[in-house]
């Protein structure tokens, strides 16, 4: 039996290059692996052996004369909130489970010219809504570590397909925490670059102001890989930015000395898990030998993010999510009597029960009357946490702390509580209000469960954010735990 | 009506001239078939985005400019929610709180001869949404989104208006201003150009306004006079009667001449506006308005100063002729190629040009009588080859026929008679035939001048020039 599933993205990158082994054979048996585990993670929402293949024949002819991209033959799979041109784009849920996109997400597009052969589009929350991708229309998904816990969300298909070797990399999105936070419940890197460094276009939109693309693998070298490819200015989504790509891999070797560390203090707080907390401050004690320096850095504002974003998210998700009508794509209800009653049982079917939650907060705190007290204030509040952080980066370069609050949590246990559910996004969601980005590493177990330390940096800092999770793991092993029946 | 005022303010949605729409690049052109431009970004499919098209930007400015408003250095683009078939995001992409152009304003004529001064509050620009078909598709109703996403700018006004003829005034003046501009084909009958108007009344001298009515999409000026007045009498009869006037959503019926009831108040939509995370706010810099400022074509207030200044013709004649760029520019041509009489020309386009135009239901830019043509029977005219009877008769053949005022004129032997012995010749004929006459007018009856004078004409066929012949009949009458 092969293992080349053991092996990093960037190693597979060098095999494939060097002819040690074809797109086909890894192609092969990573959907092999995908196929087998299906039952036990549901981590795929659709699985596309037979494109697959034929795009693992073309890299690998490519490979045969040389060329390729710098990704040829390098499975992925995509998150399934990334629009695949002939191929189901569901978001998780029921409202577009019969929605072929005629088009590809620009990220999909980049992707595949970089000669990456997509495996399979992956389960999350629906429309990623949610913490812990239970809210999908295709079932929960399953943490590898331990099947009874959630892998976190909303992009908890994308994480633990990596953390299960079913994919060297995922595409994810992030906008609370979706991508960090699975990846630290999941004990792999997952990095959510600055608002606007991804195009949008064709990623299916939750909250367009936080909302960003980014990357789930097993070490931050293979995030630089996949990001370098994925990143840059893109015409059709006007709120990307149009500023050169760093080339993320020739920086990830800069040494890290100097580098000046703020601990949030903001997130060593009564919520955060104290063995969790152990890890991170071990972490931090590896970085300090690294020749970093720490100081602890306070953010005042950054407790209200919680309450921010839970305004703002659901407010844009309620326009957002206003297209599907049943008029012309995905459900419409069996025979409407009219259109009123089309608009009811279209939306009331093909939504669940968070979607419905968070589209009526968002229609409510956009009301007349109440657009002041919640949508405004909300914003004005979302101000002072950018200032907070663009303070706090005068007197260091990165700032870290836990990812998340406390490990994976049982399925079902915070189902019934969405305020509990919400605040395991604590310490990610400042990074998405202020638009900057972060990273989530792998820093240790507590409770045989993997704990995320997490690195946020300035606008357009994702080479620095890379570098220092790099060197971390140069200095370390936990990124290349792999959970038992996967190794 | 008497001790009543009305107040109107217009709401006029112009659709910008782009090629292609406001927020994607599918073609805006009219009358393709249903959803045959309409790309992903208008069908509003998951994950697409808008990016403003920077023409309509543009033409905006332009506007801003004609109207001496303010160019907002920071324009915030946002979303107005609400559902219906023929907009396929759930929300319409506008300007809310702050919009590219405010505080502008125009001036109308009045009837008097007047002017007065109308305040535009703003203009902001928006997508149109698509339109719903309730005919031919049993049981259903049928959605064509080539309109959605096609850029418009609706122009605000003050509540500035007083009668429906300001406000039928005003709305030709913008009507005017957006052709001159060329950032509108004002074409109304295919919705390029229409308004709604917000009609209220109140006692006069009453400071406050009277709660108002919106009637919406109204597509021809003789509608909005029709509309606007049928509602002023509507809400004085409720008042008078004792009743309230209901703040809410009308539409005027053509068919049956009065506006319905649509929705009160109590039912209008919420409309969650907020600003749009897809698109940055707009920012345009004092180089960039300048730009567009070196852009602006003579604007219609500022070419009938000069038609007056230059052609010293009447402030009525340079109203008329410079209602449209078009009318402007062939009056200027016929000057141009006739020179010797401004207001002649301004006559013959005013008059019997524009006459036979309209008989025919053309414009002036159809091409039936160019410039030159016109400017060729002038200036027979002026060089008194013809007089100006007999032009009216050479243009009407011209007129039909295509042919040039010469050809007309040569093929018809409608040439002017001035050689004096040709009149003499015809004069002492006409002497010699009606000899009782003579000697009655040499016996005094001084009337009889004129029985001569048609005589003359009757035998020359019309053409003998009449001063000439006046000169010369006079000389030998009196013997």
């Amino acid at each position: 039996m092969s293992d080349l599933h053991r092996r990093t993205l960037t190693e597979l990158a060098a095999g494939l290059r060097q002819r040690a082994f074809s797109s086909v054979e890894l192609t092969d048996e990573l959907l092999g692996r995908i196929e087998a585990s299906q039952g036990a993670l549901n981590a795929f929402i659709t699985v596309t052996r037979d494109t697959a293949l034929e795009a693992a024949r073309t890299a690998d002819r490519a490979l045969e004369g040389g060329g390729g991209g710098p990704l040829a033959g390098i499975p992925i799979a995509h998150k399934d909130i990334f629009c695949t041109a002939g191929v189901r784009t569901t978001c998780g849920s029921r409202m577009l489970d019969n929605f072929v996109s005629p088009y590809d997400a620009t990220v999909v597009r980049r992707l595949r010219n970089a000669g990456a052969v997509m495996l399979g589009k992956t389960n999350m929350d629906e429309f990623a809504m949610g913490s812990s991708s239970e809210t999908s229309h295709y079932g929960a998904v399953r943490n590898p570590w331990n099947r009874q816990l959630v892998p976190g969300g909303s992009s908890g298909g994308s994480a633990a397909a990596v953390a299960a070797r079913l994919v060297p990399g995922a595409t994810a999105t992030d906008t609370g925490g979706s991508i960090r936070q699975p990846a630290a419940l999941c004990g792999i890197t997952g990095i959510k670059p600055t608002y606007g460094r991804v195009s949008r276009y064709g990623m299916i939109a939750f909250a367009s102001s936080l909302d960003q693309g980014g990357v789930l693998a097993a070490t931050a070298a293979d995030a630089a890989l996949m990001l370098r490819e994925m990143a840059g200015f893109d015409a059709n989504d006007s709120t990307s930015v149009d500023t050169p790509v760093p080339d993320y891999v020739a920086a990830l070797e800069e040494p890290l000395a100097g580098l000046r560390i703020g601990l949030l203090k903001e997130f060593f707080d009564k919520g955060l898990d104290a063995g969790y907390e152990r890890c991170v401050r071990e972490a931090l004690k590896v970085y300090e030998s690294l020749g970093a320096r720490l100081s602890e850095v306070s953010l005042p504002h950054l407790p209200l993010s919680v309450p921010v974003y839970y305004v703002v998210a659901p407010a844009e998700a309620s326009s957002n999510l206003a297209r599907y009508d049943g008029v012309r794509f995905g459900h419409r209800c069996e025979n409407p009597r009219d259109l009123s009653d089309m608009y009811r049982r279209t939306r009331g079917e093909g939504f669940g029960a968070e979607v419905k939650r968070r589209i009526m907060t968002g229609t409510y705190v956009l009301s007349a009357g109440y657009y002041d007290a919640y949508y405004l204030k909300a914003q004005r509040v979302r101000a002072l946490i950018n200032e907070d952080f663009i303070r706090a980066f005068r007197e260091v370069d990165v700032l870290m702390g836990p990812t998340t609050p406390t490990p994976a949590f049982a399925i079902g246990a915070k189902t019934a509580d969405p305020i509990t559910m919400y605040l395991n996004d604590i310490y990610t969601i400042g990074a998405n209000l202020a638009g900057l980005p972060g990273i989530s590493v792998p820093c240790g177990f507590v409770q045989q469960l993997p704990v995320g330390l997490q690195i946020v940096g300035p606008h357009f800092s994702e080479a620095r954010v890379l570098n220092a999770a790099h060197a971390f793991q140069r200095a370390t092993d936990w990124h290349t735990r792999v959970p038992e029946g996967y190794a | 009506m008497s001790g009543w005022e009305t107040v109107i303010g217009l709401e006029i949605h112009a659709q910008l001239a782009t090629r292609s729409k406001i927020f994607s690049g599918s073609a805006t052109a009219y009358g393709a078939s249903p959803n045959a431009q309409a790309n992903l970004v208008d069908l509003g499919y998951p994950g697409v985005l808008p990016v403003l098209n920077a023409e309509a930007v543009r033409m905006a400015v332009k506007l801003g400019l004609a109207i001496s408003a303010t160019i907002a250095p920071r324009s915030v683009f946002a979303r107005k929610n609400y559902f219906y078939p023929d907009l396929p995001k759930g929300y319409q992409i506008s300007q809310y709180e702050l919009p590219i152009v405010a505080n502008g304003s125009l001036e109308i004529v009045l009837e008097d001869g007047g002017t007065k001064r109308i305040g535009i509050t703003r203009a902001h620009l928006e997508e149109d949404a698509g339109k719903s078909m309730h005919e031919g598709i049993a049981g259903m109703s049928g959605i064509d989104l080539n309109r959605a996403g096609t850029p418009l700018v609706e122009i605000v006004s003050e509540p500035d208006m007083r009668s429906a003829k300001e406000a039928v005034a005003y709305m030709k003046k913008v009507h005017t201003l957006v052709r001159y501009l060329e950032i509108c084909d004002g074409n109304m009958q295919e919705g390029s150009f229409r308004c709604d108007a917000n009609v209220s009344v109140r006692r006069e001298g009453q400071h406050r306004f009277g709660t108002r009515a919106e009637i919406k999409n109204l597509n021809s000026f003789r509608f909005v006079e029709r509309a606007i007045n049928f509602e002023v009498s509507r809400q004085i009869d409720v008042l008078e009667g004792g009743g309230k006037v209901v703040q809410e959503t009308r539409l005027y019926d053509p068919d049956k001449g009065e506006t319905r009831s649509m929705r009160s108040k109590e039912e209008a939509n919420d409309y969650r506006y907020f600003p749009d995370p897809d698109l940055l706010p707009l920012e345009l810099d004092a180089a960039f308005v300048e730009s567009v400022r070196a852009t602006l074509p003579e604007l219609p207030d500022q070419k009938a100063a000069r038609f007056i200044s230059q052609y010293g013709l009447p402030a009525y004649d340079a109203g008329v002729l410079t209602a449209s760029r078009e009318l402007a520019d062939y009056y200027e041509e016929v000057v141009r190629l006739a020179p010797a009489d401004a207001k002649l020309a301004a006559n013959w386009v005013m008059g019997e040009l524009a006459a036979a135009l309209n008989k025919e239901n053309l414009d002036v830019g159809s091409g039936k009588l160019p410039a030159d043509r016109l400017a060729g029977l002038l200036a027979r005219i002026s060089d008194r080859t013809i007089s100006g009877k007999i032009a009216k008769e050479v243009f009407e053949l011209m007129w039909s026929t295509g042919s040039s005022a010469d050809s007309v004129i040569e093929s018809k032997g409608l040439r002017q008679i001035t050689d004096p012995g040709a009149i003499e010749r015809a004069i002492d004929e006409v002497m010699a035939r009606n000899p009782a006459q003579l000697t009655d007018y040499r016996a005094g009856k001084d009337k009889l001048f004129g029985f001569f004078v048609g005589q003359v004409m009757k035998a020359t066929g019309g053409k003998a020039n009449p001063a000439q012949l006046n000169e010369l009949l006079r000389k030998k009458l009196s013997g």
